[in-house]
């Protein structure tokens, strides 16, 4: 349990865990209250904030109504703005903002370098520029989540390659990754640029992040990405942990390093993909949450991860909201209100961080 | 054509020979030839860059079409169409490498260049926000805009990076910018996303090209370009004054303040006044200093003029290439020099130590 930051009157190891054993199934885990209480106030917030989105609009829905028509018991006035537009984009903000939000926190931890998001490295510009191909050369919108996803794979592929000098360092794979986010952001422009205008339009509104038009369909990509990535990383979280003590410790430990670094980074690549593939490229979510967890809970672990993801719904719940309605009747793409929020918190992270330093 | 190879095998120096008088005395020699060979590589990139296209025009006629204009289309072509572009890429190229040298001598920071200090992404945004705002923004006018939106963001990305003991880090210096970078053209897509009229208008200046720029928007900076390389090259010998670090050079009767303020006014000055000229052309102010210093060392008396001559030679040449590959159509420079110059940049980040950075 490193918590190195904090001063703790525990001796580590033993600090604010409960372990719960079942004699039955033989197995035990290792429980952190903490985590538990703040994992499900932000599941909470979450929750009222989604509520609260669905009920605002056009069509003002009260809350009784709302929850009556989710379920199917309304009156059925309701029912298409609620089931058909409502439900499914907020649905999928959330999700978008899990994808995020965990995306970012397996990244930070794998680079030790708490700046560094996905958005910043190039991984999601590589899942734009596969993406933006397919809009402008219309290519069928089913397969927008593969092409996503293959981008953001492959450019998390071309820029572990060329971080390997016989190991990877953390300061390395930054830089690389700004540089490959330049090519990839080239040829994205050179697509823009290329193709007609009415195609382009609809590239550069989904490139900035947009949650408009999002249904049912965006819902299932981003379930079943989540439904498989999730748990995949949770599992990877140990490895993790052992590969913050540093290479030669983790190997010591027995952890297959570079096993361990690929999968974490296919995990976080392929969640990134998620996010992109459902709403663009919403940057700042994946740079911002992970630090609010990390000062809510400390370091990283399964549990801490999934309150990142919860943390990542909320934000994007929340920037959505004001996107939606702050400057009705025009409607801001998510991404940009995200970024607005985000932006200034990073300089001040990184103000922050160069005075400790 | 053959005189393109020439300029990696003609100095042939081996590197890691010992400083001596003799060497010293035959260094000047072979830098001046060099300089020769690079002007005449200049010379057959212009010929080039006027003579090649969707018309292929011959040297000699492109020649003739000074010296015996007789109105002929080709002779209108190269006077009307190829000599504004060919003139523009001269002036931004060596601006640009200028810059980049200038640059990182006075942060003694491998990385310092105008794309990772967010110039480009600076103008930009000011061309952007300007066109969005004011409506009737003639390119004349994109010049000013250019030039103060390049000038903040710079003075801003290096001003956060710098913060702190540790100073501007590659690392911080490069991160900031990329943060910047990635915060301003999120609002540009925003505005643009608004706003089709604005998008059509500024899609292809946002992608940097030396194609259809009017020469009287070059004449403008064009006093800016002289006095910006003018004046770095009179500072070269307080560059390598500087370059023995901050406390020998004060102790050596350099006021390392001044230098550094002036030298950040002559920056601003280039890398605004090529934006302003080009649009966003991004790494050749990374790329040409490096490529330089293998040449010829760490001697800024030298780096400068080569710089100066190589710059523009790559930009050239980025442009022809830009022109050939997809004929007819064209690539935008900007797309190019970003495909050859972020390559340059990883390079750099695999091979060097990241303290000597």
């Amino acid at each position: 349990m490193s918590g190195t930051s904090l001063p703790s009157a525990h001796p580590a190891g033993h600090r604010g865990h409960r372990v719960v054993r079942s004699r039955w199934l033989g197995v035990s885990w290792r429980v952190r209250p903490r985590v538990l209480v703040v994992g499900l106030a932000t599941a909470a917030v979450a929750v009222v904030l989604a509520a609260w989105t669905m009920t605002l609009g056009d069509f003002p829905v009260p809350l009784g109504e709302l929850a009556a028509t989710i379920v199917g018991s309304g009156s059925g006035e309701h029912d298409f703005v609620v089931r058909t537009l409502r439900l499914p984009r907020t649905l999928a903000a959330a999700g978008v903002g899990v994808a995020l939000g965990a995306s970012g926190a397996i990244f930070q931890g794998l680079v030790r370098n708490p700046l560094v998001a996905p958005d910043i490295i190039g991984i999601m510009t590589g899942a734009t520029l596969t993406a933006v191909a397919l809009i402008v050369t219309g290519g069928p919108s089913a397969l927008l989540p593969l092409a996503a996803f293959a981008g953001a794979v492959l450019t998390a592929g071309v820029i572990y390659a060329l971080t390997w000098r016989g190991g990877i360092t953390g300061n390395r794979l930054v830089l690389v990754g700004i540089g490959v986010n330049a090519v990839m952001a080239a040829l994205t422009t050179f697509l823009i640029v290329r193709f007609p205008i009415d195609q382009v339009a609809r590239a550069v509104l989904w490139q900035t992040g947009t949650l408009y038009g999002s249904g049912w369909r965006q819902v299932a990509w981003v379930g079943v990405g989540l439904v498989v990535l999730l748990p995949a990383a949770a599992l990877l979280m140990p490895r993790l942990r052992a590969i913050q003590l540093g290479d030669d410790a983790a190997a010591a430990l027995g952890t297959r390093v570079e096993w361990s670094r690929g999968g974490l980074l296919l995990v976080g690549s392929g969640l990134a993909a998620v996010a992109v593939s459902v709403a663009g490229p919403v940057g700042f979510v994946a740079l911002m949450v992970p630090h609010v967890a990390r000062m809510l809970l400390g370091p990283l672990s399964g549990g801490v991860l999934v309150v990142a993801g919860l943390l990542g719904a909320v934000l994007v719940l929340a920037s959505d909201v004001i996107a939606q309605h702050a400057f009705s009747p025009t409607s801001l793409p998510v991404g940009v209100v995200t970024a607005a929020v985000g932006a200034p918190y990073f300089l001040y992270l990184l103000y922050r961080s160069n005075r400790g330093s | 054509m053959r005189a393109m190879v020439a300029p990696p095998t003609a100095p042939p120096e081996p590197a890691p020979a010992p400083p001596g008088d003799r060497r010293h005395r035959s260094g000047a020699a072979w830098r001046s030839t060099g300089l020769l060979i690079g002007l005449v590589v200049l010379v057959g990139a212009v010929l080039l860059s006027l003579g090649v296209g969707s018309v292929t025009i011959s040297p000699d006629t492109t020649v003739e079409a000074f010296t015996a204009f007789d109105g002929s289309n080709d002779h209108l072509i190269v006077r009307t169409l190829r000599l504004p572009r060919t003139v523009i890429g001269l002036g931004v190229g060596a601006a640009l490498a200028v810059a980049g040298v200038a640059m990182q001598a006075i942060t003694r920071n491998a990385l310092a260049s105008p794309t990772i200090l967010g110039v480009n992404a600076g103008a930009s945004f000011a061309i952007v926000t300007a066109v969005f705002l004011l409506h009737v923004v003639t390119p004349a006018m994109y010049v000013w805009f250019a030039f103060a939106g390049a000038m903040a963001v710079s003075l801003l990305v290096y001003a956060i990076a710098a913060v702190g003991r540790g100073g501007a880090t590659p690392v911080k210096l490069a991160l900031a910018g990329a943060v910047v970078t990635a915060l301003l053209n999120s609002w540009i897509s925003g505005i643009m996303v608004f706003n089709q009229r604005t998008l059509d208008e500024v899609r292809f200046w946002l992608a940097g090209s030396l194609a259809g720029r009017e020469l009287d928007v070059f004449v403008q900076v064009l006093p800016f370009l002289v006095v910006g390389v003018v004046g770095a090259v009179l500072m070269a010998p307080q560059f390598n004054t500087l370059a023995l670090g901050d406390q020998v050079a004060a102790g050596l009767g350099q006021r390392t303040t001044l230098v550094r303020a002036v030298t950040t006014v002559l920056v601003v000055l280039l890398a605004g006044a090529a934006v302003a000229a080009a649009g966003p052309v991004g790494f050749v102010g990374l790329a040409v200093p490096h490529a330089v210093r293998t040449v010829v060392g760490p001697d800024h008396r030298w780096l400068l003029p080569y710089a100066a001559i190589l710059g523009p030679v790559l930009l050239l040449c980025a442009d022809v290439l830009g022109r050939v590959v997809m004929h007819p159509a064209e690539i935008q420079v900007g797309i190019v020099t970003a495909l050859v110059g972020a390559p340059v940049l990883v390079h750099l980040v695999r091979h060097r130590r990241l303290a000597d950075l």
